[in-house]
């Protein structure tokens, strides 16, 4: 589909997303600019201050968007019985984006002011002007152009950083951006990619546009004054629609996600399963980047998810990987409830592991059916992995000395790929996920783990123990889960999202009737 | 009482930066109400850091300074400095403010209302010899050297101060619009009666201006005497500049 035609079919979603994302952006530009320019001039007044305070908006800048997300979600600040910090949404995503807009401002306000020039501002003393008149009447004048300048760099920061706030499910053109990179399409991305870009232009020439205007000079007066307290009011109000939105509605329950396919469909199934036994209200917030389903989780932002029991051993609880089911489960469960007050529920069925695949012919040529099989032959083989294999603990180093493996050549590339690879011959064997719907597609044959080397994945739904506590059926619903997804039904639901690109929701209501959960 | 005469008086002034450089010691001077006192030195002398201890832009070191009788350390410096107009090389106008808006703003600070502040920024261009319609409106950047100077005069007259502190103001000029400006000067002066503190390094502007000049050197006071004092003084700073006068009055009378 080319991208003019996903606009045109898709052009109330886009506005949407759109305007969230201008949203966060106004709010987040808004807020650095009240707390940036009165810092800026206190620097002014206190030059002792402007190391420590620059070298810290500095440092900010530097800190990876998703590691400050990460950061802030565990966080609980109260203002006025008002959360300010802490938690999954617009909020966290705005206050990740005043961090980093902050820099720019603060400089160059206090450059702007720091460069009028000396001689300007004895003249304004030595006129008996208080310090405040000169600072309002003189300085923050002649340094408005150099201080909207500094707003200019702020704004298109944020265009582009508010992209990643999708991952923690604050909206705005980013969610395209995430949708496609996870189902490896290119108009997707770019559907996200190419308004942002135009923001970020349009943004660009507008404040350009002002700041030529005021070193030119001309408008200081109560028009511009009026112009200004209009802009603080609108900042404010947006603030607190900001919260009014971003408030998850009490007594509800909210299912999460991470930020892949069959994530998403779980989501739905827990969320559809859940509406449908239960009187309870459902929020979804889908999409949470890296490890923020979990923070989220913790922090009380949502209240269940579905997580896999080798995750949650190696990359949360960090614990050497294990490779007997049973075991990791009951590990899990006893960590999870003393560390952090959750709870493990009954296994969905399936298990996400690493997928050693080969095409189907090859496997029939060869008799594979095993893994071992395959280390006999594979002297002359190709293998292709994606970075995330090559790297992690339980991965290629392992898995190649258990095997045995010597492969002719090696080629990382970027997992998706590695089916497509696979089936048109370029390489002989990959590592791929037990439950991706590309293995049917491609017609793929999965060789048995024989020496058990990988530690199982078995999607489990994880739940607050607080949330049991208050409402005792949904225990029941998670119940009725345990055990109706097996490996093959899971890839299909994949498919069905990924490849014959239908809505996870639909799909998950299929599968609901389908297993007589919900009419 | 016969402070109350004095419009200004040093007495044992000294200042020193905090690194231990001393800028001005020892000074005594006095300066009579509608009088121009000129401070003459060079670069460095002392001039302007005896400009700023009237105005209170900096505190004396050691000694006082008094204005209308009264210390400066005293005075609110907000208050002061109302009393006083202030006029520096060119770059004093504020770049953003038209050219009425700039001399209108000591009475702007002082809450006149809108209207007296215009008809006094007109009277004052006429005063320094603009067209009022015609400059009004403009912006510092778009005067010559010339017009700008007088701009900075009308502003320090604006809401009429006893006392105007001039540093350098004709500085930046070229040699003809300055004597043009100083001979204008010189009317103003005395039609007004004001009391002035003019700072310059250039003596035949001291002798045009001044009632009595005060020559600084290395922050001391080496002469405070009429004009044509100067002319005969032995003191080795004194015969320098009055040397100088001689050589431009001699190619003067040359051309």
């Amino acid at each position: 589909m080319s991208l003019i035609e996903f606009f045109s079919h898709n052009t109330r979603e886009l506005l949407a997303l759109t305007f969230e994302h201008l949203f966060l952006v106004a709010v987040s530009t808004g807020i650095a600019i009240l707390i940036g320019v009165p810092l800026g001039i206190l620097l002014t007044r206190k030059p002792g201050l402007s190391k420590p305070v620059l070298g810290f908006a500095n440092i900010m800048q530097t800190v990876p968007s998703l590691a400050l997300f990460g950061f802030l979600i565990p966080l609980n600040i109260y203002l006025f019985h008002v959360k300010i910090v802490g938690g999954i949404g617009a909020r966290t995503a705005i206050v990740a984006l005043v961090l980093y807009a902050l820099l720019p401002i603060i400089r160059n306000t206090f450059t702007g002011i720091s460069n009028v020039d000396p001689a300007i501002r004895d003249a304004g003393r030595g006129m008996g002007m208080t310090d405040r008149q000169l600072l309002l009447q003189v300085e923050l004048p002649l340094a408005l152009g150099v201080i909207i300048a500094g707003v200019r760099v702020a704004t298109v920061i944020c265009v582009g950083t508010a992209t990643i706030a999708a991952a923690i499910d604050a909206g705005g053109l980013g969610r395209y951006i995430f949708r496609g990179l996870r189902a490896n399409d290119n108009t997707l991305i770019l559907a996200g990619a190419v308004p942002a870009a135009l923001i970020a232009m349009g943004a660009d020439l507008a404040l350009g546009y002002i700041e030529r205007t005021i070193q030119f000079g001309k408008t200081i007066g109560a028009k511009s004054k009026k112009f200004l307290w209009s802009g603080v009011i609108a900042v404010l109000v947006g603030i607190i629609v900001a919260y009014f939105i971003a408030g998850k509605g009490a007594g509800a329950i909210a299912v999460g996600s991470k930020d892949f396919t069959e994530q998403v469909i779980l989501g739905e199934i827990l969320a559809q399963a859940i509406e449908g036994k239960t009187t309870l209200q459902v929020v979804r917030r889908f999409d949470l980047g890296g490890n923020l389903a979990h923070e989220a989780l913790a922090a009380g932002e949502i209240d269940v998810y579905v997580e896999y029991t080798g995750t949650a051993l190696l990359a949360i609880l960090k614990n050497p990987p294990v490779t007997d089911p049973q075991e990791v489960l009951r590990r899990v469960k006893a960590e999870y409830a003393r560390r952090f007050k959750l709870e493990w529920t009954e296994p969905l069925g399936f298990n996400n592991t690493f997928a050693i695949l080969v095409r189907a012919d090859d496997a029939r040529q060869l008799n594979l059916k095993r893994i071992t099989d395959a280390a006999r032959v594979s002297a002359q083989w190709r293998a292709g992995f994606g970075q995330d294999f090559m790297s992690r603990a339980d991965g290629y180093p392992g898995f190649a000395q258990t095997y045995g493996f010597h492969f002719q050549e090696i080629r990382e590339m970027d997992l998706s790929l590695t089916y497509r690879a696979l089936a048109e011959k370029q390489v002989d064997l990959i590592a791929g996920n037990s439950t991706d719907g590309l293995i049917s597609r491609y017609g793929l044959a999965q060789l048995e783990d024989d020496r058990h080397y990988f530690p199982p994945y078995d999607g489990v739904p994880v739940v607050r123990q607080d949330t049991l506590e208050k409402h005792p059926e949904l225990r029941q619903v998670l119940q009725k889960l345990g055990g109706i997804l097996t490996v093959d039904e899971m890839r299909k639901l994949n498919y069905a999202v990924d490849g014959e690109k239908r809505q996870p929701r639909e799909v998950a209501r299929e599968f609901l009737k389908l297993k007589n959960i919900i009419q | 009482m016969s402070d109350l005469q004095k419009a200004i008086e040093f007495s044992d002034v000294s200042f020193t930066l905090p690194d231990g450089k001393t800028l001005l010691s020892d000074l005594n001077l006095s300066v009579d109400q509608g009088e121009t006192l000129v401070l003459l030195g060079r670069s460095g002398s002392g001039k302007t850091t005896t400009m700023k201890l009237i105005n209170r832009l900096i505190d004396p070191t050691a000694g006082t300074v008094q204005v209308e009788g009264k210390r400066t350390v005293d005075w609110d410096p907000i208050r002061l400095r109302r009393r006083i107009g202030y006029v520096i090389q060119e770059i004093g106008l504020f770049p953003h403010l038209t050219v009425e808006e700039n001399i209108g703003v000591v009475p702007r600070l002082e809450n006149w209302p809108a209207e007296r502040i215009k008809e006094r920024a007109r009277a004052l261009l006429t005063l320094v010899g603009l067209d009022a319609d015609r400059f009004a409106a403009r912006f510092p950047r778009e005067l010559s050297g010339g017009q700008r100077q007088r701009i900075g005069v009308a502003r320090a007259l604006a809401a009429d101060p006893p006392v105007i502190l001039l540093d350098e103001p004709f500085g930046a000029l070229d040699p003809i619009t300055r004597r043009e400006i100083q001979r204008e000067f010189k009317t103003l002066q005395q039609e007004l009666k004001k009391t002035m503190i003019f700072v310059t390094h250039d003596i035949a502007e001291a002798f045009v201006l001044g009632t009595r000049i005060a020559l600084l050197k290395d922050g001391q006071l080496i002469l405070l005497d009429e004009p044509q004092a100067l002319l005969h003084s032995q003191h080795p700073e004194a015969r320098a500049f009055a040397e100088c006068f001689n050589d431009a009055q001699g190619s003067g009378s040359r051309a």
